[in-house]
């Protein structure tokens, strides 16, 4: 799995490419831990674009949720956007989609959560 | 080992199907009849077939009890949930009261709704009856004991007049037991359950109940799917869906399909059984879970196609 990350304004978009499976999930796990302690700490947010991750695994879920807590207990939001259809089934499956923010676009995701991100991710080139 | 036969497949509490489903149902298979006609009763059987359990029938309501056929005279059964009073029922009706039997009963834990059933255990109560407990848990017989002193229960445990003998396993070493090999392993839930791997006639079966499989440590699911490796059958406790499981269920004790479709996926398992129904889901939202379960194999498939289903009282899987 390969994993980087931009700056919109307040907003950090991290990118994981390829399967998070059960090897790979503590590989995301230490690459998103920095970025949500950091946006957790400033109250702003991380919006995850699954746009290139084809398969997420149990323990990979259980990342994004313990990121999750730790953002909502400190006021912070995190957001997962662009699945592709097979991880859309299993967020429904597993019922991730009730339990972690999910949007079609990564724009959608930063348009929901910081207006000042979304200009700086409409004028990013 | 011939087949496996569900008497109990619900978790926690016994339920039971009310009026109102049951009239929710035959609303259904009336509106799906309309306008058919039915020759005999081969065609309505045809047609309900075709309906799915959360018409036609219902998954049952009956705490977890699950017999093993082996082949032998003897009888195997793990737990001892309200499922066994219908066992004892149907094992009496097939040899009559005054036919000894033996029975091998492989306890995973003694929380309430798996040892429930032993008190209304008719071949219990008979002289004659041979009957082997056989657990890892040191207290297992005061448990059982306990649970039919006053003022839990009128019949005290003495009146059980079968001839009984506990038998403490231990975790990791093979036992041969009513001509199979079985093997126990530790289980994260509250006071610990033991899961059991039976092994006999090129057969390998998994019950796996009461098990919470996080999979954070890798050495841990290293050993459970060495447990399931290569299993004709995993009877495996789904009792949640992942996301309640990582989130407000979490160290409840117990599993999800999810979960399920990993660790038998990764241990090259045939079949993958959900048991250990939540008793809040009905028909309809088990069946829903069901045919999830059968897409998300389907999706995450990287070998050979692995079936998958939902224990239902009355349910046999040959092996």
């Amino acid at each position: 799995m390969q994993f980087s990350s931009r700056q919109f304004a307040d907003i950090v978009v991290a990118t994981p490419i390829g399967r998070i499976d059960h090897s790979a999930a503590s590989h995301l796990e230490q690459s998103l831990s920095p970025l949500v302690a950091q946006s957790a700490a400033g109250k702003t947010g991380v919006v995850l674009d699954f746009a290139g991750v084809d398969y997420i695994s149990s323990v990979g879920l259980r990342v994004l949720m313990i990121a999750a807590k730790e953002m909502r207990g400190r006021g912070a939001r995190i957001a997962v956007a662009a699945l592709q259809p097979v991880v859309v089934e299993i967020f429904a499956i597993s019922r991730f989609d009730r339990v972690l923010e999910v949007f079609p676009s990564v724009r959608d995701a930063v348009a929901e959560i910081s207006t000042p991100a979304l200009a700086a991710f409409d004028a990013a080139p | 080992m011939k087949r496996i036969r569900f008497w109990g497949t619900r978790g926690s509490l016994p339920v039971s199907l009310t009026a109102a489903g049951v009239r929710q149902k035959l609303v259904a298979a009336l509106r799906g009849a309309s306008g058919r006609t039915f020759g005999s009763d081969g065609e309505i059987d045809d047609y309900l077939d075709g309906l799915g359990i959360e018409v036609s029938g219902t998954y049952g309501g009956h705490s977890p009890c699950v017999e093993i056929e082996t082949g032998g005279a003897d009888y195997v059964v793990c737990d001892l949930g309200s499922g066994l009073r219908p066992f004892g029922q149907a094992a009496i009706a097939r040899h009559g009261p005054g036919s000894p039997q033996t029975y091998h009963i492989f306890v995973s834990h003694v929380h309430w709704d798996h040892i429930m059933g032993l008190p209304f255990f008719t071949p219990a109560y008979i002289p004659g009856n041979r009957v082997r407990f056989y657990g890892c848990h040191p207290w297992l017989e005061s448990a059982l004991r306990r649970q039919q002193d006053n003022p839990s229960f009128p019949v005290d445990f003495s009146y059980l007049r079968a001839d009984i003998e506990f038998v403490q396993l231990e975790p990791g070493k093979r036992y041969d037991i009513a001509g199979m090999s079985v093997t126990a392993k530790l289980q994260r839930h509250a006071g610990d359950s033991y899961g059991y791997r039976f092994e006999g006639g090129g057969r390998a079966v998994v019950y796996t109940t009461d098990s919470e499989h996080k999979l954070t440590d890798p050495t841990e699911t290293a050993s459970i799917v060495e447990f399931f490796r290569d299993a004709d059958v995993v009877i495996f406790d789904a009792m949640y869906s992942l996301a309640e499981a990582t989130t407000v269920k979490a160290d409840w004790g117990h599993s999800s399909n999810v979960v399920g479709v990993e660790l038998c996926q990764l241990a090259d398992v045939r079949h993958l059984c959900l048991f250990h129904h939540e008793p809040a889901n009905d028909d309809e939202a088990i069946s829903r879970v069901l045919a999830e379960t059968k897409r998300l194999e389907e999706i995450t498939r990287t070998r050979e196609p692995m079936q998958v289903s939902a224990a239902y009282d009355g349910m046999e899987i040959e092996l």
